[in-house]
């Protein structure tokens, strides 16, 4: 027999699989069947929905104007102006609580990787964090009010003629904002920095470099993806959610700013973002304009789209190669 | 002198025994005694009590292809009940692929394409349900992988997954214990039914997947190289319980090994690039082929 | 310098052994920060505890006058009001929490079926994004289609007049509702569920379906029994996970389930799903303006230790679950 026949398959040999692929099922195989299809289109249905009812709605009552003018007081819709104020305070929080919770979240993973030492420390550093990541988030937003709410922190936000501090500003807002973000921002470091083999932070100890340097400069830009993961997930996080804001930002549609030193003025005040905003705008807050609502959810929707697209942009790209020979 | 230390024995016929309880040899609960010193006698095998094994199984002008390339090429054999078939050749001559289509697993690729006819006891095998079929049809793996679940829910698995209807514990249990009985595994796991079947040895967790396949009463039973990944006292025992079932299934094996096929085979099947070359009684293939390659590959030539 | 080959530990560098300590210095503060919270907020929670006694779980009175009660205390610490039966609310957060895990856990199993083993193709890809999309979105704009979408069609269309009429006495039906709730929280959590449990699915190792398959059984069977016992640790897993988010939902639920504090009965029947009902953790948000009265603060102290309390438990059973599924997974030998 020769070789030849190997390569190709002559036509008239081969008949494709004739037969449909008959399976015996049961009646109640065949009402799972059913049930696993209903589930799956439904799910299908319900994600089609959302999006495009928001579309719809967004995009009726949305206009650029609104998104750069400042909202006015007033009880009357087409007088009540646009939502700038809440999209500048959803960046500047996001913002400030980023920048708190990266160099704590990513000093944290460092520390749990690298060192670790006492061990039972590092196991209580990890739990605490779970139970942060478990702890909801109108939980956390109380308890900065507690905090935020004691005297001596009123530098932070605004104090009442009588001393008492007010507990609501950026600051407050951001600082627990930060906790939300962090176990995100620990967990993403810590998975991208265990992924770096072993030989490589051998080799530049074999070069004489201590594990600090270590660290500052082979491990850290190695883990640069994770690391840009872990805060684009925090980011989506912290410019989705609303309890805290709500609680901790006040209730001023407008940023208001306290106190007296220029530029911190704004931080120390309150204002909205653009998660309270619709909250407000929805029966559950003061009701008044449901379009309003609609047009800075959309909004707010597309920044939390953008965001996803980045991390998945991030997640794709490859990461660096380690066994490259 | 410790038996341990004594010269291998030579390579021999397993004696198909007379008693079919296979409950004669635990070697691994052994620890490291060589079996049945008698083996080193090399005993002649027994004569088969049948005149001719009663075919079961036959493919006709059987081809297969993955995509654009053939795997296997008109290739005609047959399997019997009473005997053990051995599909041998070197890697990537089709055999894996013959066994798969044989309870149509090969339909789970995509790209593949068959043509031919399998029989099955004289009805092709596409006109009945696949999974008919296969619960006709039994295969082993050459991963021992059983279900990550107790032990008698494994052997249990396929008796209870046949229809609407679950049978009670009460029900399965004597066709559990017979399936362990047949595959050499009872005495050892007894007490344990219901602990993990992944806390199995390697060699216990390919017997508990013998029992698993037996459970279901195939006709054919199909091995894709079983012991392969098993010591050799693993490999003793499932080789004694293979040649004990002989006679109540048909049984083809795939192995790479080719003492293997010596000591378990009656009749053997050569393919070599999806071409059979040569097939026919397992002494006269291995002491007098007629076919060049064949002489070359079992003198080791390649392989 | 060390000589190459050694471990910095034997040389002590300056550097090395500040940045340690300095790291965990941090990790520690951070930690502390996090115990703090913790002792702090059952500190705060006590007085209303202590007040209440075990009767704080019960039911008695209506939550609304209750809370106005406490936010109208007098001024003088000896006279604070701390009287408060949380069974309403006890009873409508579990409702609604376990309705929607238990909606959500199937949904999202048969969901994970769907798109392992029986999507075309194009369906599959698509819905891969489309989940972890759904999974991003605020929960706020899940509130907005509630109170916008839901809650109208369930107070005009749905609900019959009559019902209205059968608890008149008692409650306002205006389609804000359990129902509204539950159907919200599900469609919520379901997203990260399906992700989760896809991956498990797919993970499974084909040795396994290959041995079912070759058992004569059928894909659905395959998948149902070897699948999905395979994937059993990453599913209860993200029922824990989902349990969680539905316990800590305050805003969403704020703006679907009503704003009354109510113990839905089910011996009215149907309408049980209609009548509105409150959380502890929308309770929260309802009540954000007053938390600067004590005894009221105290009381919303009370709810969050409720929630703190759920949370660690529930991290509990996850990790407990974990434990005493291992044994059935492949492990090392």
């Amino acid at each position: 027999m020769s070789a030849h026949a190997q390569s190709r398959a002559p036509a008239a040999l081969i008949e494709r699989l004739r037969t449909a692929h008959r399976e015996s099922w049961s009646l109640g195989d065949l009402v799972g069947v059913a049930a696993a299809w209903a589930a799956g289109l439904a799910l299908c249905a319900i994600a089609a929905a959302i999006v495009i009812y928001m579309m719809v709605q967004g995009l009726q009552y949305l206009s650029i104007s609104e998104m750069f003018s400042h909202p006015l007081p007033g009880l009357d819709q087409s007088q009540s102006g646009g939502f700038l104020d809440p999209i500048l305070g959803t960046v500047v929080l996001t913002i400030l609580s980023t920048l708190l919770a990266a160099p704590i979240g990513i000093g944290i993973a460092v520390w749990l990787t690298e060192y670790g030492k006492p061990s039972g420390l590092a196991r209580a550093v990890e739990s605490g964090v779970e139970v942060v990541a478990g702890t909801p988030s109108i939980v956390l937003a109380i308890f900065g009010l507690l905090v935020f709410q004691e005297g001596f922190l009123s530098f932070l936000s605004y104090e009442a003629t009588d001393g008492v501090a007010f507990g609501r500003s950026f600051f407050a807002a951001a600082a627990m904002m930060s906790l939300i973000a962090l176990p995100l921002i620990v967990g993403a470091t810590r998975e991208a920095m265990n992924g770096i083999p072993r030989h490589v932070r051998e080799a530049s100890y074999a070069l004489g470099k201590d594990r600090a340097s270590t660290i500052r400069r082979v491990l850290l830009p190695a883990s640069r993806r994770g690391i840009g993961t872990g805060v684009a997930l925090g980011m989506g996080r912290i410019v989705g959610d609303t309890a805290i804001v709500f609680i901790l930002l006040g209730a001023s549609l407008r940023l208001e700013s306290q106190g007296d030193i220029p530029g911190l003025q704004v931080l120390q005040g309150t204002g909205s973002t653009l998660t309270t905003y619709v909250y407000n705008n929805s029966p559950a807050g003061e009701g008044g304009s449901p379009d309003k609502a609609y047009a800075a959810a959309f909004v707010l929707l597309a920044i939390v789209i953008v965001l996803n697209f980045g991390i998945d942009l991030i997640t794709r790209g490859k990461g660096p190669s380690w066994t490259r020979a | 002198m410790d038996p341990r230390l004594s010269p291998p024995p030579p390579v021999r016929r397993i004696a198909a025994g007379g008693a079919p309880t296979v409950a004669q040899a635990p070697p691994a609960a052994t620890n490291g005694h060589v079996p049945n010193a008698a083996r080193a006698k090399n005993p002649k095998r027994l004569p088969r009590t049948e005149t001719t094994p009663v075919e079961r199984m036959r493919t006709e002008e059987l081809s297969i292809a993955y995509g654009e390339k053939l795997a296997v090429n008109q290739v005609s054999i047959s399997v019997g009940q009473g005997e053990v078939l051995a599909l041998i050749g070197p890697s990537g001559c089709g055999k894996t692929t013959l066994l798969r289509s044989l309870n149509r697993l090969v339909d789970l690729t995509p790209t593949a394409a068959r043509g031919g006819r399998i029989l099955l006891d004289g009805e092709d095998v596409d006109s009945f349900d696949v999974t008919q079929l296969r619960r006709r049809v039994g295969m082993l793996f050459q991963q021992p992988n059983p279900f990550p679940m107790s032990i008698f829910d494994n052997v249990a698995y396929g008796l209870r997954e046949r229809g609407s209807k679950k049978p009670s514990r009460r029900e399965l249990e004597p066709a559990v214990f017979e399936a362990l009985h047949r595959a050499g595994l009872f005495e050892e796991v007894r007490d344990n039914l219901d602990h993990p079947a992944l806390a199995l040895s390697g060699g216990q967790q390919q017997r508990l997947c013998i029992a698993r396949s037996l459970a279901v009463r195939p006709e054919v039973l199909l091995l894709d190289e079983p012991c392969s990944a098993l010591d050799p006292l693993s490999t003793a025992t499932i080789e004694e319980t293979i040649v004990a079932l002989r006679d109540e299934v048909a049984i083809v094996i795939v192995t790479h090994n080719l003492q293997q096929a010596q000591r378990v085979a009656d009749r053997v099947a050569f393919m070599y690039l999806g071409d059979l070359i040569e097939y026919g009684e397992v002494d006269q293939v291995f002491t007098s082929p007629v076919a060049e390659r064949t002489r070359e590959y079992v003198s080791g030539g390649f392989g | 310098m060390a000589a190459p080959g050694t471990q910095p530990e034997q040389d002590p560098d300056r550097t090395d052994r500040r940045v340690e300590l300095g790291l965990g210095a941090l990790s520690a503060a951070v930690l502390l920060l996090i115990s703090f919270m913790i002792v702090f907020v059952f500190a705060k929670a006590w007085p209303s505890f202590a007040a209440n006694g075990l009767a704080w779980f019960g039911p008695g009175g209506d939550i609304g006058d209750q809370l106005t009660a406490i936010f109208n205390s007098p001024a003088d610490p000896e006279d604070y009001v701390y009287e408060l039966r949380a069974w309403p609310l006890l009873y409508a957060t579990a409702l609604i929490t376990g309705i929607s895990v238990l909606l959500a856990t199937v949904l999202s199993v048969l969901s994970a079926i769907f798109i392992v083993e029986f999507a075309p193709g194009w369906i599959a890809s698509l819905l891969q994004p489309v989940v972890r999309l759904l999974a991003a979105v605020p929960s706020v704009i899940y509130g907005l289609i509630g109170v916008l979408v839901l809650v109208p069609f369930f107070g005009n269309h749905l609900i019959t007049p009559e019902q209205k009429e059968s608890v008149q006495y008692v409650i306002q039906l205006d389609g804000s509702s359990i129902l509204a709730g539950v159907l919200v929280l599900t469609v919520m959590i379901t997203p990260i569920m399906v992700a989760i449990t896809v991956d498990a699915l797919r993970s499974v190792p084909r040795n396994w379906m290959e041995g079912a398959a070759a058992l004569g059984v059928n894909r659905f069977r395959a998948l149902r029994t070897v699948g999905i016992r395979a994937a059993r640790p990453a599913i209860v897993a993200a029922a824990i996970l989902a349990t969680a988010r539905a316990l800590g939902e305050a805003i969403m639920l704020s703006m679907v389930t009503g704003s009354i504090a109510f113990a839905p009965n089910p011996l009215d029947g149907l309408v049980f799903f209609f009548e509105p009902a409150k959380t502890f953790a929308s309770e929260i948000v309802d009540c954000a303006e007053g938390l600067s009265v004590k005894p009221f603060g105290e009381t919303m102290y009370a709810f969050a230790a409720i929630l703190l309390i759920s949370s660690a438990f529930l991290s509990f059973c996850g990790w407990y679950a974990r434990r005493s599924m291992r044994k059935y997974t492949l492990q090392a030998r």
